[in-house]
């Protein structure tokens, strides 16, 4: 990008200046670029850069076999895993017309809702961090970490569980589980009070937040924003009431949503998902059927042909999967993802657009974008 | 010549070796609090708890390789961290640690010198420091150190001026500029000035806070925004000076703020005679446990608080604190003539 000069009377030149954040910068949430053009500290205009952390996930799963889909499903939000897992699952038993049973469907809430509450936990962290908050993050680790834990328990992996197979589950859930959830919510609860406490009525908060990033509800459905960011501006959608999947159906839980549509709106957003998702956990572990954990499923998976979408609602908004199967080989004919993060981020260049520097972290914080989902 | 050269000069020594080392551990202390704030546990593996982890710290640091950017304006680049260090350790010289005392057969005062614009002296050489900070983002010659460099000179200009109005205040409740002889005033008046100037007070802790270049004002070096501010080029010892002369700053504005608000090496409320027990305490005890208070509050502010940004920091120098500033001014000078 070249540097073009700006005339301000006679009397001074002024020169924008070109200022490359990322893709090596502790605020752009791994390796997000993006260039930004200043005045003073006041963004001009942007340039996001993304593809730093592309590994052609989708091509692959071309040459792979249904089954195997799900562990690179897993690399997409190496955060939100579980939720990945879900829908990869979701979208082939839809294209095979498999039924999964109930006890199935609930602990695939279970897991998708505890992975909500850890993804937001780290967003929650680092975003407080990009702020200046540091405090908040090492709380919210310490708490993700217990979520890791059952996780651990429950398919033996800490980050890209795998956790979830067409049809069912690999597993059932191991014995007394179900009593660590429990307790688990509890904790949960007390700690996202504390979370509140340091950030929700902190009047360094409130300046840094308020009024930062407004986007409008029609604005944001242009830009095709989903999750968090088009909740905080009103609309309330959420593919978990609008379109249930898993056992959402049977769940009670409210969908908050913001008025302003600026950064603080988007926290609380996703503050008071905190508290549903646990509602949620509690509702389907206290609730959680008998039953088989795996449907009637062909050992050889092999889909008749035709094509489908099917989205799940993700902590970063609607994860959708279009996959194609042309009947005939093991693996599909074509397999495209929806991320969430993908399309949260077009919003970006709007947003931090006369802005300071400063906000321009807080904006990418507020997105809660994953480049291992943007880039694929 | 014992009283006029020999004792001064063991005065320096103490006082610069005992300053290089509270900076030190200073950093370690902030690390420890932090730690514990967080529900961590800090440095642990040097040294048992961790309190070799400062020596360690500075063998690292001299031992890396020094690297001057190509682009970098040299000679710039090398003065600034010592323009940034030096004026934070001078400034040490007027700050009263305690008063005269008896020390083998010769009056020692426990302050290098006692000048009588003291305050003044304080203000002047605190404010040289800035350059360090303006000058290491404009030698850099990248981006980011000279954003940094920007915020840090407009904000350290807005907060010098509230602070330095308090300081008029307290002189004008002391009416007088030396150090030793406000710790005196507040002696004779039976108040620290922390409660007679509540106000004053709080601006200056505030303006303190800015000044430092600490959280929640810390956006010259705002590591989430601007990768580490002025010192991004900066590495090994340079990089090192930068540290410790924010440390020694620090440490510099709770020792000014315990003499002028806190009465200095004074025991707590020095006229009431049923707590002179107290006074077993030596002075400078008193002295170095309200600078530690200073201290702890500095850290704890910087683990809870999230950071400003840099309008909005203007704002309140300009449009909050000034005007109190003045205000309160005003007010001690009226108050003043009408007890007259």
């Amino acid at each position: 990008m070249e540097t073009s000069t700006i005339h301000h009377g006679a009397m001074f030149d002024t020169e924008e200046l070109v200022i490359n954040m990322g893709p090596q910068h502790p605020s752009t949430h791994g390796v997000l670029r993006v260039v930004l053009r200043l005045e003073g500290e006041t963004v001009v205009d942007s340039d996001v850069v993304i593809g730093y952390l592309h590994r052609g996930v989708e091509k692959l799963s071309e040459n792979r076999s249904w089954t195997q889909i799900v562990l690179l499903t897993d690399r997409l939000d190496y955060v939100a895993a579980a939720i990945s897992n879900a829908g990869y699952c979701e979208t082939v038993e839809k294209l095979m017309s498999v039924e999964v049973p109930r006890r199935a469907r609930y602990i695939r809430t279970i897991l998708s809702e505890l992975q909500r509450i850890a993804s937001h936990l780290l967003w929650v962290g680092t975003h407080a961090m990009d702020i200046g908050a540091m405090t908040v993050f090492l709380y919210a680790f310490r708490e993700r970490e217990l979520i890791l834990d059952l996780f651990e328990e429950m398919c033996g992996a800490r980050l890209t569980y795998n956790s979830m197979r067409i049809g069912g589950l690999p597993q059932d859930v191991p014995p007394g589980w179900d009593k660590k959830v429990l307790e688990f919510c509890t904790i949960m609860t007390a700690k996202v009070g504390e979370y509140e406490q340091l950030l929700t009525h902190n009047r360094i908060w409130l300046e840094r937040t308020k009024g930062v990033g407004v986007i409008s509800g029609p604005e944001a459905v242009a830009l095709g924003l989903s999750g968090p960011p088009l909740r905080g501006s009103g609309v309330p959608r959420d593919v978990r009431k609008d379109e249930p999947y898993a056992a959402y159906d049977e769940m009670q839980f409210d969908v908050p949503v913001g008025t302003a549509g600026d950064t603080y709106d988007r926290y609380l957003v996703r503050m008071e998902e905190l508290y549903q998702s646990i509602r949620i956990i509690r509702q389907a572990t206290e609730g959680i059927p008998e039953g088989p954990i795996v449907g009637k499923v062909p050992r050889l998976i092999k889909p008749p042909a035709g094509e489908t979408y099917h989205a799940v609602e993700s902590p970063k908004g609607e994860l959708g999967y279009f996959i194609v199967s042309d009947g005939k080989s093991t693996s599909p004919y074509r397999f495209r993802v929806r991320p969430p993060s993908f399309c949260n981020l077009q919003g970006l260049r709007r947003l931090i657009k006369g802005h300071l520097v400063a906000d321009v972290v807080a904006l990418i914080g507020s997105l809660d974008v994953v480049l291992g989902e943007v880039d694929r | 010549m014992i009283d006029n050269l020999v004792i001064p000069l063991i005065k320096i020594v103490v006082v610069l070796s005992a300053t290089l080392s509270a900076v030190a551990y200073s950093v370690l202390l902030e690390r420890k609090v932090i730690a514990w704030v967080q529900s961590r546990l800090g440095p642990m593996r040097v040294g048992p708890y961790g309190i070799l982890q400062p020596i360690a710290d500075a063998l690292k640091l001299i031992v890396k390789e020094d690297i001057t950017p190509v682009r970098a304006d040299k000679w710039v680049f090398t003065a600034a961290p010592i323009l940034s260090m030096v004026p934070a350790l001078i400034v040490y010289a007027v700050i009263p640690f305690g008063p005269t005392v008896q020390m083998f057969g010769h009056p020692v005062s426990l302050y290098v010198t006692d000048i009588n614009v003291g305050l003044l002296y304080i203000v002047s050489v605190a404010s040289v420091g800035v350059y360090g900070i303006i000058l290491a983002g404009y030698a850099s010659n990248s981006k980011y150190p000279l954003l940094a460099s920007l915020r840090a000179s407009a904000q350290l200009i807005s907060y010098e001026v509230a602070v330095t109005l308090t300081l008029v205040s307290v002189i004008l409740m002391s009416g007088s500029l030396s150090m030793v002889s406000i710790v005196r005033a507040q002696e004779s008046s039976g108040m620290w000035y922390a409660f007679v100037q509540p106000l004053a007070f709080g601006i200056f802790f505030i303006g303190g806070l800015a000044e430092t270049n600490r959280a929640p004002f810390d956006m010259a070096e705002a590591e989430q925004e601007l990768t580490g501010g002025f010192h991004t080029e900066y590495s090994g010892m340079r990089f090192a000076l930068f540290f410790l002369a924010e440390y020694a700053n620090v440490i510099v504005v709770s020792s000014v703020a315990t003499a002028l608000f806190l009465g200095g090496w004074l025991r707590p409320f020095p006229n009431v005679a049923m707590l002179s027990f107290l006074g077993i305490v030596p002075g400078w005890v008193w002295f170095l446990l309200k600078s530690f208070f200073f201290l702890y509050v500095f850290i704890w502010v910087r683990a809870t608080l999230p950071r400003y940004r840099y309008d909005q920091l203007m704002r309140i120098g300009w449009k909050v604190l000034i005007p109190l500033a003045i205000g309160n001014l005003v007010l001690t000078g009226i108050v003043k003539v009408l007890l007259m």
